[in-house]
């Protein structure tokens, strides 16, 4: 620790931390633009000016760039200097000159970091009377718009993308005061996190193309905390509402996941909210009745006792898919997975939660100092994950290259010219992949089973009781040492591994590898990827697997399914393998339906509840890490729009079911979760209850500038209606309630007097980058379980061998398209890879094919026709389809398949 | 011996010297002393006791330089020694003469030099449009090569060295020493975060040194002549000669080689430069180049080495000065300097890629008429928060020498071109 | 496509640096020295010789000045504007030039024989008013010199 003066005043902050950071830290405020708490710093807008004194005597003092000054201990520093003053104003005029004056028609006003310092700085009066400089704009995709001539040249854009996500087709043209910030031609951005753009740009450059769509001011927002429900990660952001739509989604801080930054389908996924394919109202046979009326229905169904099972979710939250197991009982209750996906999600959650490897956050991965990727693609089955570990592998030359020369993390440039192109430890063994690659030490490309002999061979490099593997060729044994020798060496290795090769050993293998080591006594974190949001939820609470339910179906044992937030069509398929069970059924017209779904399906037989999304309900869902996180409620609706969990509880309670009675809330309904079942005690700790209050206040939704509520509903009626009241969360879906900053689990949206821009986050936290005052969000609900016997796998598949005229088809997945909800938004839909089979250029040529060309894949029980698609990325022997795109849904891969040409 | 060891082989239209000849003159002898008879340290020490200050303008001492690259086996690999033959400084043209008058010359240098700090690899950086240069320098490394003084094993050394040039696709900013590291590796010439000091982390992360041309092709003649010698050639307390050089309306334009410090201001023009041309009267001096604070007839009879030029308010640069006459407009001539820096900004930091365009724009409306009371203190102001420290690199501090002397020299030329609302020189 | 010519060049200058991006700078020139300036698929071409993105490439190539990104005529005229060349009255010579060629700074006459490009200094200052065309350097120019020396650039 150091003492630092900071004009008079005495703080502690940490030693060899820059200036800015320390400053900023403990409350202060210095204007900056180019310094980003993860980007580091690079002094290149020369905002952040203080002033620092030798010592007591030293009354002129030099003024120093407080980004790129280490903290000292007893360090005398003045920010209301008035020669530090005048040259952070004398900047923000130079950065002002070419500013258009158009912040009334900008994107950005009312949450510019620009307009922020610009006030902060006292700039107000404009001396210039020279002409402005002015760029032409690109087309940048369906994400992201662009306005240059708002740009203030801090670089930051490019650092982000280029830097520090690893994009390539984002830079900076030119020279002087006409440098560029854009692409070398029009064309949409190509990296799988352009929208952070839209936050670490300090202006209106680089805005968020689907809000402009429906735009509105931050302060005319109604906003939540939030949860991304478009994969297994659990990102945190911050949804925003007006007028019955949602509106955009920003990033929520969590220093423990998603930290500053979100994937492209994350933060543009959220239109399917809006989508014109929601169900809105209660239906019977595809005619609106009261909600009451569908309930008694339901209620009939199950009091008749008639043979009533249930389908769950992995999409849906954790009170759903248990409200629908208790509506239905244990004994029906089925968990909504293909049995593939089920056995390997109980395969992984009986890994983490008996094994000694321990599940790492996001924020932990990023520490990594070794890695070993088994069998995922993760820019796109985990998109955040794999910016994660582009991170982790700055972790080993930032100690031994940077470090030794004294350079500190925070400077970026001079530790990126001392690191050059060295890289830490991370090694990609898997079918298909690519993105990541350049971030890699070294890539193999091959099929599961090689995939999970590498890995097994790797466990057994570590530690001889892991049994060996047989017939590895040189290059994979050469690569096994590779791996083995440098996650021994690490500090803290790390395993990732995942479902989507569907296989069970390369899941086994990847356990292995972290334990040969954890059975030594040296810790490895083993995380696998969940692809749903609540996927690891659905797995810890059990339940039996779709082929199960469609069987008891089959055979006549059923009289009535209730199916929860799932289209079982792209789980089972369209035909007769199980049928499009749910939304219509296999011809079995005896069967009653119920569907809970915030989508409409295509058949209308049954009875339709429509669900809340997460935007319109309240719910918790468990991440790939076993962390629950609640999700809260952001704006209500006029339609029969409920939580699932609330339509079930409402039918049990028709039902006259006593233990649901008292389920009306949100905390009945967890409380009672956590009574019941062992492992989700800690959920109730996910939030403060509702009863909570801040300074005796509840937390308003809507900034105090929010405008237009007595007058937004005029047009309707012109006495304003009570506002609703929330039952679930200690909020208000108003201006009204406390003005403090609240616990990190309820924080709706991060301002601050003089913060207006989502940089108000430095208010938030306990010192920058660090925890959030409060704690961070999330209850961790799987330990490694300490002195486990390790019990290693042992089942090593045999190796992959190619056939003649056969290939393997591998399943691939696809950041835009293979998830269902966010397909919906028309900017993701734009982007969305389409059904299509891949192959190796060199196998295509051989069959006289191209790139775009028809043709047949014959599947052991189908034929499918498909364009082709080179796939450079793919091993020897193996072809690719993409998993769960629409007309590819219910594929059982890999399997082996004959590709022709038409 | 010699007094102008740099120019002695020099011949008046500046056919340079073929590898025999220059052996013949007694070329190559330092490189095979340093390599023979010396260690590496030996030359450092020998560098930093003749106080050989850097010609290429800050004027940082040389061996203090070589002394924190890491030597020994531990030390890491690949080292490099950059010449930096980037010659863009307005005024300046004295590498050029070295670098055509005597290639082996700095041939050479770069060996000793390489060989006082262990580099492996050399690089000569050579500034656009130097084709005669180019091409020279490429005639006397490919001699040097086939005569064993570059390669492996050198004279039987064991020492090793592998010499390339570069051609620069030309920007001003690549004559500051990490921006021109940047430019080699390939990537746009902005200059780098220090500390880390390139003989720490330079070319690809890698220990570097980077010395001016004049610098290197003082080193061979430090070790041929010794120290003493060396000290004695200067008229100050730092050692060896000079270049100097006179451009703008003098009678015989040119650059001389002459002992550190043992000419004034005066002399220069009066004496090499044969005086003003056609009765015109000098108003002020750039002493060093584009980027130095104007000196002015209350000093031209200072000497002009580093501390007597700095004690007179300006720096010596790169020795080789630019005359403003009285037939001139000094308002035109900073318009000029100042359109010049503000192009020439790499666009990195704040001050100098806003900072000096606003100054172009107010000088230009100046020197056009449209010029307003306010500009003058509005560039004494900008003058001030382009200074030392307040941007990324040296560019702007220096930009600003010039409007700053000016506007403190030539204030009433200024006043009056705001008054007329014209250029009275037009 | 690049030539075979210029492939082999640019693959010269990947091994003499020993580092492939570092080529980069002198893939552009060699596409220039083939084609007077660097179109849009000399870019993308020379580019993939060193392992950059067409966005990477033109990072670098938009920043030096040497680096013609828009088409030049057969000669492009270096004229120099530094302080020395000001002080010995390039602007007379450059406002000559202009008249005489019939076009403005950065542009190219009808006939696409010269571009008129302003540049920085060509450290000849001891002998200005200087310009270059080509790899010629002409100095202590005169609005009569200049023309007699156009007449030889065809």
């Amino acid at each position: 620790m150091a003492t630092i003066h900071v004009d008079g005043k005495a703080y502690q902050t940490r030693d060899g931390e820059n200036l800015l950071d320390a400053c900023l830290s403990v409350g202060l405020n210095i204007p900056y633009f180019c310094w980003h708490p993860v980007l580091g710093s690079v002094g290149a807008c020369r905002q952040c000016a203080v002033k620092v004194f030798k010592d007591a005597e030293d009354k002129r003092g030099m003024i120093v760039m407080s980004c790129m000054t280490p903290v000292k201990d007893g360090m005398l520093v003045s920010i209301d200097d008035p020669d530090a003053r005048r040259f952070r104003a004398q900047i923000i005029e130079w950065l002002m000159l070419n500013h258009p004056h158009d912040c009334p028609v900008c994107d950005e006003g009312g949450e510019c970091h620009l307009q922020d310092m610009t006030a902060m700085t006292g700039h107000d009066y404009r001396r210039t009377r020279f002409p402005k400089r002015t760029h032409r704009n690109q087309d940048l995709g369906p994400f992201i718009n662009h306005e240059m001539n708002r740009c203030i040249q801090c670089y930051r854009c490019v650092r982000f993308y280029r830097d520090y996500a690893g994009g390539r087709d984002l830079d900076v043209f030119g020279v002087h005061d006409r440098v560029y910030f854009g692409r070398q031609a029009d064309g949409a951005l190509e990296s799988e996190f352009s929208g952070n753009l839209v936050e670490v740009c300090p202006t209106g450059v680089f805005t968020d193309k689907t809000l402009k769509q429906h735009y509105t001011r931050k302060w005319d927002l109604q906003m939540a905390p939030s949860v991304c429900v478009h994969c297994g990660l659990g990102c945190n952001t911050t949804p925003g509402e007006r007028y019955g739509t949602l509106r955009r989604i920003v990033n929520r801080y969590n220093p423990e996941v998603n930290r500053y930054f979100l994937c492209d389908r994350g933060r543009f996924g959220y239109e399917f909210v809006n989508s014109e394919h929601r169900l809105r109202r209660t239906l019977v046979d595809n005619e609106p009745v009261e909600r009451s009326e569908a309930i008694r229905r339901v209620a009939d169904m199950v009091k008749a006792g008639k043979r009533v099972i249930g389908i769950g979710s992995p999409r849906a939250s954790l009170e759903s898919n248990f409200a629908l197991r208790q509506l239905v009982g244990p004994d029906r209750f089925y968990q909504g997975f293909g049995e593939d996906e089920r056995r390997l999600m109980a395969k992984i959650v009986d890994i983490l939660r008996n094994g000694p490897a321990r599940t790492p956050s996001l924020a932990d991965m990023e520490k990594a100092d070794a890695v070993l990727v088994l069998g995922e693609d993760l820019t796109n089955s985990a998109p955040r994950m794999a910016l994660a570990l582009r991170q982790a592998v700055r972790n080993k030359p930032m100690k031994e290259i940077a470090a030794k020369v004294g350079i500190p993390e925070w400077s970026d440039a001079a530790a990126r010219t001392a690191i050059q192109d060295a890289k830490g430890p991370l090694f990609i063994v898997a079918p298909t992949g690519g993105k990541l690659d350049d971030a890699a030490m070294a890539t193999l490309r091959c099929a599961p089973n090689d995939a999970a002999r590498v890995g097994f061979a790797v466990a057994h490099a570590l530690n001889e009781k892991v049994p060996a593997v047989e017939g590895l060729g040189e290059e994979q044994r050469a690569l096994v040492e590779a791996i083995a020798q440098a996650l021994r060496e690490a500090k803290r290795p790390l395993v990732v591994s995942g479902p989507s090769c569907n296989s069970e050993d390369v899941v086994e293998a990847a356990a292995n590898v972290a334990w040969a080591l954890c059975e030594q006594g040296k810790p490895c974190e083993l995380s696998y990827v969940a692809h749903e949001c609540n996927s690891i939820g659905l797995a810890l609470l059990g339940g039996g697997a779709l082929e199960e339910a469609t069987a008891a179906i089959d055979a006549g044992q059923v009289e009535a399914v209730v199916i929860l937030e799932n289209d079982l069509r792209r789980r089972v398929g369209q035909d007769g393998r199980g049928g499009r069970s749910g939304h219509g059924g296999s011809g079995n017209d005896s069967i009653a339906f119920v569907l809970l779904d915030c989508l409409a399906g295509e058949e209308k037989r049954g009875v339709y509840l429509p669900a809340a999304t997460f935007a319109e309900g309240d719910g918790i869902l468990i991440n790939n890490e076993g962390r629950a996180q609640r999700f809260v409620q952001v704006f209500t609706t006029d339609d029969d729009i409920q939580e699932s969990w609330r339509w079930l509880v409402d039918v049990m309670v028709a039902c006259g079911r006593s233990e649901a009675a008292a389920w009306r809330t949100h905390d009945d309904i967890v409380a009672a979760i956590a009574q019941s079942i062992d492992v989700f005690g800690p959920i109730p700790r996910t939030a403060p209850s509702a009863d909570y209050r801040f300074a005796g206040q509840r937390i308003p939704r809507e900034p105090h500038r929010y405008s237009g509520r007595t007058a937004m509903r005029a047009h309707v009626n012109v006495s304003e209606p009570k506002p609703p009241e929330d039952v679930d969360a200690p909020m208000t879906f108003t201006m009204e309630g406390a003005q403090t900053k609240p616990d990190a689990e309820l924080t709706p949206f991060f301002w601050s007097p003089g913060w207006n821009s989502i940089q108000a986050l430095n208010k938030f936290q306990e010192e920058i980058g660090g925890p959030l005052r409060g704690g961070s969000p999330g209850v961790r609900l799987i330990e490694p379980r300490e002195n486990a016997t390790v019990c290693f796998f042992d089942r090593i598949p045999p190796a992959f061998q190619t056939r003649a005229g056969e290939w393997l088809i591998v399943p691939t997945r696809h950041i835009f398209g293979s998830e269902e909800l966010s397909v919906l938004s028309p900017a993701i839909a734009e982007l969305k890879t389409r059904s299509h089979v891949g192959m190796r250029p060199e196998d295509a040529e051989t069959l006289g094919l191209k790139e775009g060309d028809e043709v047949r894949v014959e599947l052991a029980e189908d034929q499918v026709s498909l364009r082709l698609q080179i796939r450079p990325d793919l091993p020897r022997g193996c072809a690719s389809m993409p998993q769960f795109l629409q007309h590819l849904a219910g594929l059982t891969l890999p399997q082996w398949a004959k590709i022709k040409g038409k | 011996m010699t007094t102008t060891p740099l120019t002695q082989n020099i011949r008046p239209g500046r056919e340079p010297l073929s590898l025999k000849e220059y052996e013949a003159a007694g070329g190559y002898q330092a490189l095979r002393k340093a390599i023979k008879e010396l260690s590496p340290t030996d030359v450092q020490t020998m560098v930093k006791d003749a106080r050989l200050l850097g010609r290429g303008g800050a004027g940082f001492p040389t061996g203090l330089k070589w002394s924190f690259v890491p030597m020994g086996p531990d030390a890491p690999r690949p080292k490099y020694l950059l010449c930096n033959a980037d010659e863009m400084e307005p005024g300046t043209f004295k590498d050029r003469l070295l670098i055509e008058g005597d290639p082996h010359q700095l041939v050479e240098g770069m060996i000793v030099a390489s060989y006082a700090i262990q580099a492996d690899v050399a690089f000569i950086f050579l500034r656009a449009q130097y084709d005669r240069g180019a091409e020279r320098l490429r005639r006397a490394i490919a001699e040097a090569y086939s005569a064993g003084y570059l390669g492996k094993n050198i004279l039987g050394t064991g020492f090793c060295l592998e010499l390339q040039m570069h051609e620069s696709a030309g920007r001003y900013i690549c004559g500051e020493e990490t921006a021109l590291l940047n430019s080699l590796e390939g990537r746009r010439a902005i200059p780098r975060t220090k500390p880390p000091f390139p003989p720490v982390v330079g070319l690809w992360g890698k220990p570097t040194v980077v010395q001016n041309v004049e610098t290197i092709c003082n080193v061979p003649h430090i070790v041929n002549g010794g120290v003493s010698w060396y000290r004695a050639l200067s008229r100050c307390e730092d050692g060896g000669t000079k270049i100097y050089g006179v451009s703008g309306k003098v009678n015989r334009p040119g650059a001389w080689e002459l002992p550190l410090g043992g000419v004034t201001v005066r002399q220069l023009i009066e004496e090499r430069a044969g005086g003003m041309r056609d009765g015109l009267k000098c108003r002020g001096v750039l002493p060093g180049g584009a980027s130095t604070d104007f000196l002015v007839e209350q000093h031209f009879d200072t000497p002009m080495d580093f501390k007597s030029v700095a004690k007179a308010g300006s720096r010596l640069g790169t020795g080789t000065m630019i005359v403003l006459d009285d037939q001139t407009c000094p308002v035109g001539m900073v318009l000029n300097l100042t359109h010049f820096f503000a192009t020439e900004s790499c666009g990195w930091c704040t001050p100098c890629r806003e900072g000096l365009p606003y100054m172009e724009n107010m000088l230009r409306a100046i020197e056009e008429g449209r010029g307003e009371e306010r500009d003058l203190a509005a560039l004494e102001e900008h003058c001030r928060w382009l200074g030392p420290g307040m941007t990324f690199c040296p560019l702007a501090p220096g930009a600003v020498e010039p409007v700053q002397s000016a506007l403190k020299y030539f204030r009433d030329d200024f006043e009056r071109h705001v008054r007329e609302k014209r250029c009275p020189w037009r | 496509m690049l030539t075979e010519t210029e492939r082999r060049e640019i693959e010269h200058e990947v091994q003499t640096l020993g580092h492939r991006r570092a080529a980069c700078v002198e893939a552009l020139k060699i596409v220039q020295a083939h084609r007077v300036w660097v179109d849009d698929e000399g870019l993308r071409d020379a580019a993939a010789a060193v392992g950059l993105t067409t966005a990477e490439m033109d990072n670098v190539a938009t920043f030096y000045n040497g680096v013609f990104r828009r088409r030049i005529g057969r000669h492009a005229i270096l004229v120099c504007e530094s302080v020395s060349c000001f002080v010995c009255g390039c602007e007379k010579l450059f406002e000559h030039l202009k008249k005489r060629l019939a076009i403005d700074a950065g542009q190219t006459t009808a006939d696409g024989r010269f571009t008129l490009v302003p540049i920085c200094c060509l450290g000849c200052c001891d002998r200005g008013p200087a310009m270059v065309i080509g790899k010629d350097l002409h100095t202590d120019l005169t609005p009569e010199k200049v023309d007699l020396i156009l007449e030889r650039y065809s």
